[in-house]
């Protein structure tokens, strides 16, 4: 072996080395890119699985096993691409759903759709105060106790910090979903069924089935989420040229969002299913009977779960609301602002949470009536602010290049109408719920 | 009586003859003509093509009905014309910058005021409506009668800014030449009011009001914003324009802002700036932004220490120096070496024939440029400085930090 190929060997090995370098500093650059933008699209496609959420997926599981995994896939595609359009219009126009909304239809139908929203997000905050009262009440924890402190948590972690610090704990709370990936693994569940019954669509047609099915997927999209995620990113002033980090992060949302739902439903139906206990309508009530199937841990596990979800849906949702109704009808908006520079921003957070956790506390609350309500307003608003989308995601004047492409709009509209369906018989079934047959309580 | 913009769209318009013409549908202001007078009124009569009436061709106006002083054919037909600020169009639900109240509000109403001239009533642009009255009345319009309205709507506070104080936005800028939009209200406003006011705009729109300000007010504004958006705005902005705003700003101001660029950006701004401004700031960027030397401004006033009171001031009378900011001036030895500031206060105070070095301050302190941050707010708090002065190795002054570079730092940590 002579000296010159030696040389040339090593002189290759180090090119190799400096391009592997390169490669890992480039990779480096990106991932910190994609984290400067990430969190709306995370933060607000997590915040799905709230309460009323979880309690649907674990009703899924433990009435039809594995059977309905397969919708999850679909379920990430509306998720994905609802999220998408509004991500780009906060990317590219700088500008707030409601914002824009008023701006381009005036103040009659803004003020309107935001009424609706008001009542609307205060039963939603109603019904994650009671799941953040059922999921203490398994840890022995009365209501009137856990109720107020939660409440009252929720109300100063906005009050006090930034948007980068409340970030910063969503994103934590995020994390903290996996609790069901630990949960579901103390089920011992059958992967490769799972696996199977995930890619390959089992259809059963009768009523029970197809109602869990529009519910699972109806619960998936609030309206509320999509004024959240544009906000987000206007807030976080991402600019266009940071577009595919903001339409990663909706994907990452969308996905992780998805396989939360999937390690809860795979844990029901391992454990719930199997043994025959079928009829488990709540989240709480799934958390209980978990510990004898799975142990302590699993139960465990599964009521932190929904306490986290409950608390963080009720920390978003009233911040949400009073974003979005004060930049509709032109009040200062945002926890970058005094108290003194936005009273109205800041009373009407407080009216919520204050409201919201006070009915939960009331002896004969009709906690059950409110939760249908919530439904039902989701289903009737839906429609309304998903058709202003599109309208708005098309215009030329305000979205430039960034308009729906043919093919998207396709997609899109696809997704809304099936949506829209999919939500009113959601709804119907809340109001009667005798069709279903296997009805809840 | 007090018109609403809000009302009169829609109101009927009947010509000399009493024949219906149409119904307003938009209120075009010619700004290049008279800033505050409805020129034009819209009026759309079902499938024909819209019709535009001239403000001397109006003969009364009241709520819901409008009568003109000629026949219908003397009308013109409508032609869009991008000269025209439309007021349901352009201002109506828009954000606007309340120039005397230092923000972003949102328009929920104009009121119009009447002048009667011979012959025809002329419609003139007084205030926008910000407030409770404005919405309450969108909101109920047509729902219930507008003597109802007017009732309720005189027991709500009122918030509206006059038509003088209003700052239309206006992204694009051919439209801004065309409408006569300038910046020159947004000039008079603190530097630092006119960043937190773009911070709530959208990125199209803080460009636009960047690219039409003069440079100093854009350098200014530039280093009160937000880095990140500062950031942003220089990357789109023009490089010979971004260059100008650079060459305006103080050396250290400009530092920062480059130092926070991509390196590729901030050569190629280097390279346009005039080679002293350059310089100097190139020279800044050589040090760590933790160390005194990232903190300094490189732009001061020192003197030799043996001048006197007298010699001093008639000096200074003639140099261009920026009297809000200066605090201190820095002394040198015969060697140029450091040797002590004197404050103006001291040099207001003092004798016309004393000289400068009995002026100075004890003790005598300064830091080197390779000081760690930390050290020089330990300075800063142990003998309460407004001025530090930055020495090289051989204790040649090349800067001075100001108790205000301090304050930003400490509050940006």
């Amino acid at each position: 072996m002579d000296w010159k190929s030696i040389s040339a060997k090593i002189e290759g090995m180090q090119n190799r080395g400096t391009d592997l370098q390169k490669r890992l500093r480039s990779l480096r650059r990106r991932v910190a890119l994609l984290l400067a933008v990430v969190g709306p699209g995370i933060i607000t496609s997590n915040v799905d699985n709230d309460a009323g959420g979880i309690s649907v997926y674990t009703q899924s599981g433990a009435q039809y096993g594995y059977a309905l995994l397969w919708s999850l896939i679909p379920m990430t595609i509306a998720l994905y691409v609802t999220g998408e359009m509004c991500a780009r219009m906060g990317v590219v126009t700088g500008k707030g759903l409601s914002d824009l909304i008023r701006e381009e239809f005036g103040f009659r139908p803004t003020f309107f759709v935001m009424i609706a929203g008001f009542f609307v997000d205060l039963a939603n905050v109603v019904a994650e105060f009671a799941g953040v009262a059922a999921a203490m009440q398994i840890f022995h924890v009365s209501k009137y106790i856990s109720v107020p402190i939660a409440a009252v948590l929720v109300w100063v972690l906005v009050l006090r910090g930034t948007y980068r610090q409340v970030e910063v704990v969503f994103l934590a709370a995020c994390v903290l979903y996996l609790s069901y990936v630990v949960s579901a693994i103390f089920a011992k569940p059958d992967w490769l069924e799972a696996a199977r019954h995930t890619v390959i669509p089992t259809m059963h047609f009768n009523a029970g089935y197809l109602v869990m099915l529009t519910g699972l997927i109806g619960t998936t999209i609030a309206p509320w989420q999509f004024f959240y995620m544009q906000a987000g990113f206007v807030e976080k002033k991402i600019s266009v040229r940071q577009y595919p980090q903001a339409r990663a992060d909706v994907l990452l949302g969308s996905i992780s969002c998805m396989a939360i739902v999937f390690f809860i439903i795979v844990c029901t139906a391992a454990t719930l299913y199997t043994s025959g206990q079928r009829s488990i309508t709540d989240a709480a009530e799934a958390a209980s009977a978990l510990v004898p199937l799975a142990g302590k841990w699993a139960g465990v596990l599964f009521a932190f779960g929904l306490l986290n979800a409950s608390l963080f849906a009720a920390s978003i949702l009233p911040l949400s609301t009073a974003h979005v109704i004060c930049e509709g009808l032109g009040f200062e908006a945002g926890i970058d602002h005094k108290f003194k520079e936005a009273p109205i921003f800041y009373w009407l957070y407080t009216i919520l949470i204050a409201v919201g956790a006070g009915i939960v506390l009331l002896p004969n609350a009709p906690l059950w009536k409110i939760l249908i309500f919530s439904q039902v307003g989701n289903g009737v608003w839906l429609p309304v602010v998903l058709i202003f989308i599109l309208l708005l995601v098309n215009r030329r004047d305000l979205m430039g290049e960034y308009v729906n492409t043919v093919t998207f709009n396709i997609v899109a509209w696809v997704t809304a109408v099936a949506m829209i369906l999919l939500t009113f018989v959601v709804v119907y079934t809340a109001i009667f719920p005798s069709v279903a047959g296997a009805s809840p309580p | 009586m007090q018109l609403y913009a809000t009302e009169l769209m829609g109101a009927e318009t009947y010509d000399d003859q009493g024949n219906f013409v149409g119904r307003v549908r938009e209120f075009f202001i010619e700004p290049a003509d008279q800033p505050n007078r409805i020129a034009r009124l819209l009026l759309s009569r079902g499938r024909f093509q819209p019709l535009v009436a001239r403000h001397d061709q109006v003969a009364t106006v009241a709520p819901g009905t409008i009568r003109l002083n000629c026949n219908e054919r003397a009308l013109e037909l409508y032609q869009p014309n991008e000269g025209w600020l439309a007021v349901r169009k352009d201002l109506l639900d828009q954000q606007i910058i309340d120039t005397q109240g230092r923000k972003v509000v949102r328009v929920n109403d104009v009121d119009l005021a009447e002048m009667r001239s011979n012959g025809n009533v002329e419609l003139r642009l007084t205030q926008v409506d910000v407030g409770l009255p404005g919405a309450v009345r969108r909101l109920l319009q047509g729902v219930v009668s507008p003597s109802v309205v007017r009732k309720l709507q005189s027991r709500l506070p009122q918030r509206t800014i006059r038509w003088e104080f209003v700052n239309l936005i206006e992204p694009d800028p051919l439209r801004r030449v065309k409408l006569r939009i300038t910046h020159e209200k947004l000039e008079d406003l603190h530097p630092a009011d006119l960043a937190e006011i773009m911070e709530s705009l959208s990125a199209a729109e803080r460009q636009g009001i960047i690219a039409s300000l003069d440079e100093e007010m854009a350098g200014k504004v530039l280093a009160e914003l937000d880095e990140r958006l500062t950031r942003q705005i220089v990357e789109k902005l023009d490089p010979e324009k971004a260059a100008d705003i650079l060459e305006e700003m103080a050396p250290d101001a400009a530092a920062d802002l480059l130092a926070d660029l991509p390196k590729e950006t901030s050569d190629e701004l280097l390279e346009e700036m005039p080679g002293q401004e350059a310089e100097d700031v190139r020279e800044l960027l050589s040090f760590d932004s933790s160390t005194a030397g990232g903190m300094m401004n490189t732009e001061f006033v020192f003197l030799g220490e043996t001048a006197t009171r007298d010699e001093v001031l008639g000096w200074m009378r003639t140099q261009d120096l920026n009297l809000d900011q200066l605090d201190s001036v820095v002394l040198l030895d015969s060697a140029a070496q450091f040797s002590g500031i004197v404050t103006i206060a001291r040099l207001l105070m003092a004798a016309p024939e004393e000289s400068m070095s009995e002026l100075k301050l004890e003790p005598l302190l300064s830091v080197s440029a390779d000081a760690d941050e930390t050290e020089v707010f330990e300075l800063f708090d142990k003998y309460n400085l407004r001025t530090l002065t930055v020495v090289d190795e051989t204790q040649r002054p090349i800067g001075t930090i100001a108790v205000d570079d301090v304050v930003s730092r400490l509050v940006a940590k």
